[in-house]
């Protein structure tokens, strides 16, 4: 019965094709807008968790809480190399380094540019940097203790995005006013900010900007990976006691990639949700607009109303009538909104990729997406077409068939 | 003595309009016996489509008795009214009232897809009842692709869908020319003979009520005269 009350909705739709487009326009760029949304948001998360498993499990991050300073004063609260030799002595630590991140003025020929300049450690802490952010090496070698004026470029420099001349290996650029040769090429890695990074050496680095002390992020591998928090904890005392501040006021943030990635995605989410929440703005219009035309149908069929009645229609059957009808408005317009919703969210990821060098825009794609937004937007006409269809099937059949 | 099919006892119907009140009928009595055929006469407005309704459950007296087998069905709820209508009412109106966007075959399979009935069983049906009145070359056609006289054949072999022993029609003949109308009233009187259902049938049209065995008139919702053609 519901099977031949659906061909029966799906023939009164293409029976008015131009109206059930008008009204399904609502639903689908609705549920598009939706899926494109879920699709890329879902799918950067899964990038980003990737880029988090690489870096693995084993890792604590060491940062000075930004905004932190001496009441009166200007100066920022910093990390120094004796808080890195604190937390070295700390037990349970296999490996440890600390970098330096600045901007710096890049000089190529006449070519100008503000980049950020990392400084790469020696030795051990080298080799814990290269692991920990999978550093490779395209072309030519990679820094060596030895190094004193030598850098690496990501690809971005090599494909002559970034300065707009094409640098190669053994051209000789200019940081901020000293001539470094350049050794290696980095491949891309997909992460915006690194993409556009020099590689220095650490020493080099803190000669051109003067910063003999500071440290920007400590890097923390640990031996036991189980011990991860109590290792977080251990180090967090004994940074406070060296530091002299209280328990609670640390001026230091310790991290672990799962924390990092807790509070990334507890961002993400809400960032999504708020997206999605004005998309559904859409659908509801567009299921006002499917109330709105199924208030005309019941009116312009009334006397249809009443034939089916004269001829054994319970209110029931006209009730389920209207609301497959109304729903069926409502899938229709969502099978045109999840193709193109998924359409779009491919396509993003498709001129993301190719055409502005970003990895971790991605399109997620998965059945229960797909289904669950048809089922939906089912959902939406049948519930928007709730109260015609009740109207519809409340009409007295002498009344309903005496009108023309 | 044959057995009642339905009875109307004493049947008023009031439609209230704002402060008017209009006595479609007063006291109607009416008792139609299993497998007669019965025409009801009268001037414009006397309440002939009012009683046919009435007798079809599609509305309910506001006074009196309807009794349709031995049960008074006047106080039913819409939804048992529907079931009885399906089941035991076949309805021919002056105007056809086919389902436009339906074709002759879906409108006839309609009745009986609200009785529950297999796919397989209405469609093999609605074809027989369609040659029946010999449109089996039509079936496919939409009501707006048919004659008038071809569409009220269509509206006869939906009466039939769900085989009804009361076959009600209201003018069926008021929309054709008598030639037309000729043919429709030959296929009610072959259901009659045939298949022994019981007919009632309004017309306007003196010649046309002679082939009922039996005919009421009505003035001012009340039976004023009748007359037996047998
Ligand atoms: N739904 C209604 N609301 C108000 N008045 C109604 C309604 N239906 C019928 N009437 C009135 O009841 C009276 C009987 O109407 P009915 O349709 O039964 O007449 P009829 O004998 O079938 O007339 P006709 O030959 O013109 O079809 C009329 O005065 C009509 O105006
Ligand atoms: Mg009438």
């Amino acid at each position: 019965m519901l099977r031949d009350y659906f061909n029966f909705a799906l023939g009164t739709i293409s029976h008015r094709k131009l109206r059930s487009w008008l009204t399904m326009i609502g639903i689908f760029i609705g549920i598009a807008a939706v899926v494109a949304l879920i699709s890329l948001g879902q799918g950067f998360k899964q990038a980003i968790n990737k880029e988090f498993e690489k870096i693995g499990t084993d890792k604590l991050f060491i940062t000075a809480k930004s905004g932190f300073g001496a009441p009166g004063t200007n100066a920022a609260v910093e990390l120094v190399e004796d808080d890195m030799d604190v937390v070295k002595r700390t037990q349970g630590i296999e490996n440890i380094a600390g970098y330096l991140m600045v901007n710096s003025k890049v000089e190529f020929e006449d070519e100008v540019g503000f980049f950020l300049v990392l400084g790469m450690p020696e030795g051990d802490e080298r080799r814990l940097m290269q692991e920990t952010y999978n550093i490779k090496i395209q072309e030519g070698r990679g820094l060596r203790d030895s190094d004193e004026f030598s850098a690496l470029i990501t690809n971005g420099y090599a494909e002559k995005k970034l300065l707009g001349k094409n640098l190669k290996l053994r051209d000789k650029i200019e940081v901020s006013g000293k001539e470094f040769t350049i050794v290696g090429v980095i491949p891309k890695t997909g992460d915006p900010e690194f993409d556009r990074a020099l590689v220095l050496p650490l020493d080099a680095v803190r000669e051109i900007s003067n910063e003999a002390e500071r440290i920007d992020v400590i890097l923390v591998k640990v031996v036991n990976v189980n011990s991860i928090s109590s290792m977080a904890e251990r180090i967090k005392s004994d940074l406070r006691r060296a530091r002299d501040v209280k328990k609670d006021e640390e001026d230091f943030d310790i991290q672990t990639p799962e924390q990092l990635l807790g509070s990334f995605n507890d961002i993400l989410d809400i960032v999504q949700a708020v997206l999605i929440g004005i998309a559904a703005i859409s659908l509801l219009v567009g299921g006002v607009g499917i109330a709105n035309t199924m208030y005309t149908a019941v009116v312009e069929r009334t006397k249809e109303i009443g034939i089916m009645k004269s001829i054994g229609a319970q209110n029931r059957d006209i009730l389920l009538i209207f609301l497959m009808e109304s729903g069926l408005l409502g899938l229709i317009g969502g099978i045109i909104g999840v193709v193109l919703g998924f359409g779009l969210s491919f396509t993003v990821e498709f001129i993301a990729k190719s055409a502005l060098g970003i990895n971790l825009v991605e399109a997620y794609f998965s059945y229960s997406l797909l289904f669950g937004a048809l089922a939906f937007s089912f959902l939406i006409g049948a519930t928007f077409g709730i109260l015609p269809a009740r109207q519809a099937s409340l009409m007295r059949p002498v009344q309903a068939l005496r009108s023309k | 003595m044959k057995r009642s099919v339905i009875r109307l006892e004493n049947v008023w119907k009031v439609y209230k309009m704002g402060d008017t009140h209009v006595n479609a009928l007063q006291g109607l009595h009416l008792d139609i016996k299993e497998g007669e055929f019965l025409a009801i006469m009268g001037p414009s407005g006397s309440g002939k489509s009012t009683a046919v309704n009435m007798i079809g459950c599609l509305d309910v007296p506001t006074k009196g008795r309807i009794m349709l087998d031995q049960h008074d069905i006047s106080r039913l709820d819409e939804s048992e009214l529907a079931q009885i209508r399906g089941r035991k009412i076949g309805f021919i109106f002056q105007q056809f009232n086919l389902i436009p966007t339906l074709t002759a075959l879906e409108n006839v399979t309609l009745p009986m897809i609200f009785q529950g009935t297999g796919e397989g069983e209405r469609i093999s049906r609605a074809k027989k009842l369609l040659g029946l009145v010999e449109l089996g070359e039509r079936i496919y056609h939409k009501p707006t692709e048919l004659s008038g006289g071809q569409q009220q054949r269509v509206a006869i072999a939906r009466s039939l869908a769900n085989d009804p022993e009361v076959i009600l029609a209201d003018e069926p003949t008021g929309n054709l020319d008598s030639k037309t109308g000729s043919i429709v009233i030959d296929f009610l009187k072959r259901l009659h003979k045939a298949d022994g259902k019981t007919i009632i049938m309004v017309t306007h049209d003196a010649a046309l009520s002679r082939v009922a065995e039996r005919v009421e008139f009505l003035k001012d919702g009340k039976i004023v005269k009748s007359l037996n053609n047998k």
